[in-house]
């Protein structure tokens, strides 16, 4: 994937401006900045939900447009932050949704699904709740399934676990490195949590007010940023418990 | 029963399209009891004739009534002359009943001659006030400018009425108030009021004990009942005519304040009324069907819910849509429901009588009004419902690449089913509410009961209207409840509950 010279504004202020950036295949790119700094925008724009003032969006060698959006989705998966699921819906029917509409035989569907539930480690007598009788990490992980079930080649994930307590957070957060390392799929993932953005980071990308100041792994962020508000924005996330362990 | 009215109707449909000539004759009244009874003396001298024939009873007032007629959705109704000069022809000048009949005549419609009384207008008092302050002529009213009246809607604004009464005697009165006639007996006996104007046939004047204050200066103009009929009945069916004619000048003032009394006060239909009338003066036997109470108030209801399931399924078909598309297209959106908004701000009763030009009277007016009401509840709850679904859950339904019409379908329809079924559960209620006042332009329906009832001074009758409306309110609620179990879906009612 792959975007250039990509623009978008709101009004008169630009969300982005003038982005060049790819993102490496069978990896995982982390875009990190502070609230506003057009992270969430940039995944948006990938999976063709906005669309870009200047530039373009490539997925796979292929401009990203409006008229073939729709097929495109069908190969990107996109979890957002409490899981997006439709609430009038079963666990097993939002994740099948979209293999139902495409016609895909029950018998298919249900391999799918048993597959799936293995990789989330989500509890299979689970799958007939309604969200709202999930808690919100299995409610993470159907969301996850349904991102997952038409075995995409890329998977966006915005902040997915921002709305989650710490001890489900830090469980959830093995299980995805471990699928993530699994499927071997690209992966773009937003947050705000330098912790998490080296937990899963082949290559972090740091955002300020929409554009890109430094990309690199974890290592060269911390040991040289690139500038002044690098340095801040690593050291505003240090945790206490770094220091009394060393 | 039923089988037998619709295999009647469609009788009479048949030989319409067949012979033409054998059409049936449809009679219609005026909302009050004399009207109804001389309707009911025409249907019967109608059907001696071996005619087929529907009375359309009670179907409103004046203005319902001669429009009816002019559009030939009756062939016969009982008028007075002075309505005829001062209200229908008002402008024309008609001074002789001459010149009545060819100005009638220019309108494609035939005069019977006068049956034989004058019913005007006229002031009345109860005996006892009126003897206390010495009142005995309308002019005596200029020394008591404190006294409240109470005057029917029609004598309010009508040529003749109390304005042209006020400047021609210089009456001073400042509360007067414009009701239904047959309240304003109950008012003037109850003491809230202490004038109202009367017809001078009322059946109530001996029974409330009144005075009736004599028109001194001649302020009123008379009013001889006569039939009014489309002119084309003539050539169609002059037997008929003839007959028709032959009720000219031969009920008596007597004649008619006896059977008003026996309906108003003795509770005998109007048909049993109009019958022996008949009987006892032109020797035609009729056969009068008295209609069970049980019967009387199924047919109602079978009224009722036909307007009500016509108008709602209507309503629903074509407002979900337009919810929809205001939601989709903002800009649109909001002049839809400021449209919507406009129609729920019109008077019930003036969007009633604002179809009557557009769909004459009945039952198509009625529906088309209920419509309309029916509208701005769906509309807004649909537009809310679709409007309220959270951003985040939009998006992700567009990004598993649904397209807009099968996220419509599968994900934001169900998630705004709540909302827009109670939209039409607002608007049933609304609606089965509403419905009781088609009765005023002639759709039938319990409303007609509580009219009727209220005409007829008989609560049961009232109650026979009332009971029943309220109960379908109160059962569409119910249903509705039923419905929301099975339509909305589980996961959005669990989330009310847990969370």
């Amino acid at each position: 994937m792959e975007l250039v010279n990509v623009s978008k504004y709101f009004g008169a202020a630009a969300a982005l401006n003038e982005i060049d950036l790819q993102i490496a295949s069978g990896r995982t790119t982390v875009l990190i900045g502070p609230s506003g700094c057009g992270k969430s925008t940039l995944l948006r724009l990938m999976i063709g939900l906005i669309e870009p003032d200047t530039g373009t969006v490539y997925f796979e060698g292929v401009e990203v447009t409006a008229a073939h959006v729709l097929q495109l989705r069908q190969r990107m998966g996109y979890v957002i932050q409490d899981g997006g699921l439709f609430p009038h819906l079963t666990a097993r029917r939002n994740v099948a949704l979209m293999a139902g509409y495409l016609g895909w035989e029950d018998e298919r569907i249900e391999v799918r699904l048993a597959e799936l539930a293995e990789l989330t480690r989500f509890p299979i007598d689970g799958l007939q709740r309604f969200p709202a009788q999930l808690s919100g990490g299995q409610r993470q992980r159907v969301g996850l399934m349904r991102a997952l079930m038409l075995d995409p080649e890329v998977l966006l994930l915005d902040e997915p676990l921002g709305a989650l307590d710490p001890m489900v957070r830090a469980e959830l957060q093995e299980d995805l490195k471990a699928i993530f390392q699994k499927l071997g799929k690209t992966v773009l993932l937003v947050t705000h949590d330098m912790g998490e953005a080296g937990f899963f980071g082949d290559v972090i990308v740091m955002l300020r007010e929409g554009a890109i100041v430094q990309q690199g792994t974890f290592e060269q962020l911390v040991q040289s940023p690139a500038d002044e508000f690098v340095a801040r924005f690593i050291n505003a996330q240090r945790s206490p418990l770094g220091e009394v362990r060393t | 029963m039923m089988r037998g009215v619709c295999g009647l109707v469609f009788l009479c449909m048949l030989t319409t399209v067949v012979g033409g000539q054998e059409a049936q004759i449809k009679v219609g009244s005026k909302k009050f009891t004399e009207s109804v009874v001389l309707g009911e003396v025409v249907k019967h001298v109608v059907e001696s004739t071996g005619r087929a024939v529907e009375h359309k009873a009670e179907m409103g007032g004046t203005r319902v009534l001669w429009n009816a007629l002019l559009k030939g959705e009756i062939d016969v109704y009982p008028e007075y002359s002075g309505t005829i000069s001062q209200e229908i022809l008002a402008g024309e000048k008609v001074e002789t009943v001459a010149e009545m009949r060819r100005v009638l005549a220019a309108r494609g419609i035939g005069m019977s001659p006068p049956l034989g009384f004058n019913n005007t207008y006229a002031i009345g008092m109860r005996q006892a006030l009126a003897a206390q302050l010495g009142v005995e002529r309308i002019a005596d009213l200029r020394r008591h400018p404190q006294l409240r009246f109470g005057f029917s809607n029609e004598f309010m604004d009508r040529g003749d009425g109390w304005p042209s009464l006020r400047d021609f005697y210089g009456l001073p009165q400042q509360e007067v108030r414009g009701l239904d006639h047959d309240l304003a007996y109950r008012g003037l006996e109850s003491g809230t009021l202490d004038a109202i104007d009367l017809y001078s046939t009322d059946a109530e004047i001996r029974y409330y004990d009144l005075r009736v204050l004599q028109d001194d200066q001649g302020h009123f103009s008379t009013y001889n009942a006569v039939l009014v009929y489309r002119a084309e009945l003539a050539q169609q069916a002059p037997t008929l005519v003839a007959a028709l004619h032959r009720l000219g000048g031969r009920i008596s003032e007597a004649d008619m304040i006896q059977m008003n009394a026996r309906v108003k006060l003795d509770k005998v239909a109007e048909s049993q009324v109009a019958a022996d009338f008949l009987e006892k003066h032109f020797s035609i036997e009729t056969q009068v069907q008295v209609e069970g109470a049980v019967e009387r108030v199924v047919r109602h209801v079978q009224e009722h819910l036909y307007m009500v399931a016509v108008s709602l399924l209507a309503a629903i078909v074509i407002a979900v849509p337009l919810g929809i598309a205001a939601a989709r297209m903002p800009q649109f959106g909001q002049i839809i429901l400021a449209i919507v908004g406009v129609i729920q701000t019109i008077p019930s009763l003036a969007l009633l009588v604002f179809m009557i030009p557009l769909l004459g009277v009945g039952g198509p007016p009625a529906i088309a009004a209920l419509f309309l009401y029916s509208l701005l509840p769906i509309v807004r709850n649909t537009y809310a419902g679709l409007h309220d679904i959270p951003p985040s859950i939009r998006e992700a339904a567009a990004a598993l690449g649904l397209p807009p019409g099968v996220r419509l379908r599968l994900v934001e329809l169900p998630m705004a089913s709540r909302a827009i079924l109670a939209g039409v559960k607002t608007s049933t209620v609304i609606n089965v509410g509403t419905a009781t006042l088609g009765a005023f332009i002639g759709a039938g329906g319990l409303g007609q009961l509580i009219m009727t009832g209220i005409r007829l001074d008989d609560m049961g009758l009232i109650m026979q209207g009332a009971v029943p409306a309220a109960l379908l309110a109160l059962l569409a609620q119910g249903l509705f409840e039923w419905a929301e179990r099975a339509i909305v879906p589980k996961g959005l009612r669990l989330q009310g509950e847990t969370v």
